[in-house]
């Protein structure tokens, strides 16, 4: 186990210059997200289209590297799908994160470097909050927590 | 740490000889991700050394039974050395009497058994509980239930930016509608020492009842409850090197007489029928069911290692530790220390440029250095400093200054990491 293979090249870019960190005004799917073992907040914004595609996808708050990489990465990943299709990708995500399937690099192509956290059992719920934020989101809301 | 305060510390004492006390305690000599352990994270639970292992592992191979029980051998061994351990206890905070001496699973238990057997009968609407911006959550939620369930309310003494107690401002909102100050002994996420013998001055001149948070002030100072002038003090084993789910509350004899119960079952009566039952004495009548036998006589355990050491010298090469640790701490780049206050014990509260503190407990952990990083259950002073989390190093006297020197290196490799 390295520090390498958590703190990849793409989640410190990603962490230092994060993707789509801002508001979308309403109306758009909101939700936020906390985690109270290290106070990490985050509000994730989504705008489906006429035809049930995600549009636009954007997070605002702050927390950890891998966290804020997390958010920014996923704000990228799943631009563009639909819904179903975006559900399906947070169900391969979560499985990659926790070490249940291996990430296929053709299909996870940056999310990839989030595998790293499987090693580092306090970490998993740093790169999974925006994740399990967005999925509520995408139900229309509420707040989840990593508790 | 004042100035003058660390010369004479210095100058009175002789060498704290740091490795033979490292020698009792199994834990610290281990390596982690390929570097010998620094553990620098006694604020959230400090390590144990041998004799309270052993006294535990004794207790268990040859005299387990229940206490205040029966009449066989076993029992009689196990209550003497469960009473005995309440004695050690009594002394070493100076307590006047064993039934002043209550056994509870620990400081957040001993202060919500006074939120809801002192407190809760004597609250009403137009009462207040004056707690501190300093405090942990185990000092802030209690009451704020008691003052749900009884409609008084919650006022707070204001903080400086030094990490202090504004002493003028808790003059001002001490009162005679004040029934309650609960205040921390010592600040575990900033480390700062409360002037709490005179904030209980103040406060029992006004007629209120004085609860000290000690679970930070027993495992760094002497504490003689007495001399304190409070009403209730409260800590916990595992922060002073005894077991975890045990710890004390302490309470003026008059008060605890005249509180009810706050749990019922066996050992906490004399007598029981369906009609009436009549409360066990003092302390018993605070301890329903049977109790964690091995943690107290850990505890004991704990205190007569403790007393074993020269305490002074302890705490004196604790406050080296703490004056090393500030200004190897201070030379990294980006690195601003969190709570400055005079008076400290060694704990070192700080953000670093461009980290996260969540990060910054991964990366030192991966050289062998254990911190503790996040809100430190006081989310009220990390709003203050409008900072989500901190990284804290909390010292022990078994620490050494080499330790705080790999940690001032590792964090400087933290920000090259985020570069």
């Amino acid at each position: 186990m390295q520090l390498a293979d958590l703190y990849r090249d793409v989640i410190i870019d990603h962490n230092r210059n994060p993707r789509n960190f801002r508001r979308i005004p309403p109306p758009c799917r909101q939700a936020e997200g906390f985690n109270p073992l290290c106070g990490d907040k985050l509000h994730v914004y989504l705008r489906l289209d006429d035809g049930g595609r995600i549009e636009d996808l954007a997070f605002e708050g702050s927390g950890c590297a891998i966290s804020v990489a997390s958010a920014s990465m996923m704000t990228e990943a799943l631009r563009g799908r639909a819904v179903a299709d975006a559900r399906a990708l947070f169900e391969r995500v979560h499985d990659m994160l926790i070490g249940r399937s291996e990430a296929d690099p053709a299909e996870m192509g940056k999310l990839a470097a989030l595998a790293g956290v499987r090693d580092f059992p306090s970490r998993v719920k740093c790169a999974s909050l925006c994740w399990h934020t967005a999925h509520a989101a995408l139900a229309d809301g509420g707040s989840v927590t990593t508790e | 740490m004042s100035e003058a305060r660390l010369m004479k510390a210095r100058a009175a004492r002789p060498a704290f000889d740091v490795e033979a006390v490292r020698a009792d305690f199994p834990v610290l000599h281990q390596q982690v991700h390929g570097h010998p352990l620094a553990y620098l994270d006694n604020a959230a639970s400090a390590q144990r050394p041998t004799r309270v292992i052993e006294a535990m592992a004794s207790y268990y191979r040859r005299d387990h039974a229940n206490v205040h029980r029966g009449v066989h051998t076993l029992s009689q061994r196990a209550t003497d050395a469960y009473e005995g351990a309440r004695e050690k206890l009594r002394r070493f905070v100076n307590a006047g009497s064993t039934k002043e001496i209550i056994f509870t699973r620990g400081t957040t238990e001993s202060i919500n058994l006074v939120a809801q057997s002192w407190a809760r009968p004597q609250l009403g609407p137009g009462d207040e509980v004056l707690v501190s911006h300093l405090e942990h959550h185990a000092n802030i939620v209690p009451w704020q239930i008691v003052c749900g369930q009884t409609g008084a309310s919650l006022k707070v003494i204001p903080m400086t930016h030094a990490g202090e107690l504004d002493l003028a401002a808790a003059g001002e909102l001490i009162g005679s509608r004040t029934k309650v100050l609960a205040v921390g002994h010592v600040s575990n996420a900033l480390g700062t020492i409360n002037p709490v013998r005179e904030l209980a001055a103040m406060a029992r001149r006004a007629g209120a009842v004085v609860v000290v948070d000690g679970a930070q002030g027993v495992p760094h100072m002497r504490v003689d409850v007495q001399a304190l002038g409070c009403d209730f003090y409260a800590f916990s084993g595992h922060k002073m090197f005894g077991p975890t789910g045990i710890g004390a509350l302490w309470g003026r004899r008059e008060l605890l007489e005249a509180m009810p119960p706050w749990q019922g079952g066996g050992d906490m009566i004399l007598s029981v029928s369906f009609e009436k039952t009549t409360y066990n004495e003092l302390p018993w009548k605070f301890e329903a069911g049977t109790p964690i036998i091995a943690g107290a006589i850990g505890l004991g355990a704990a205190v007569d290692y403790l007393e074993s050491l020269d305490l002074e010298s302890a705490h004196a090469w604790e406050a080296e530790l703490l004056a090393h640790a500030t200004e190897a701490l201070s030379a990294v780049a980006g690195l601003q220390i969190i709570g400055t206050a005079r008076d400290k014990v060694a704990v070192v509260s700080f953000t670093l440029a461009g980290v996260h503190p969540h990060d910054i407990g991964t990366i030192v952990d991966h050289a062998g250095i254990a911190i503790r990083t996040g809100h430190h259950c006081a989310m009220p002073v990390m709003e203050y400093y409008g900072v989500p989390a901190t990284a804290r190093a909390s010292f022990a006297f078994y620490n050494t200054k080499a330790e705080a020197d790999r940690l001032a290196v590792a964090l400087v490799q933290a920000r090259e990491v985020f570069a």
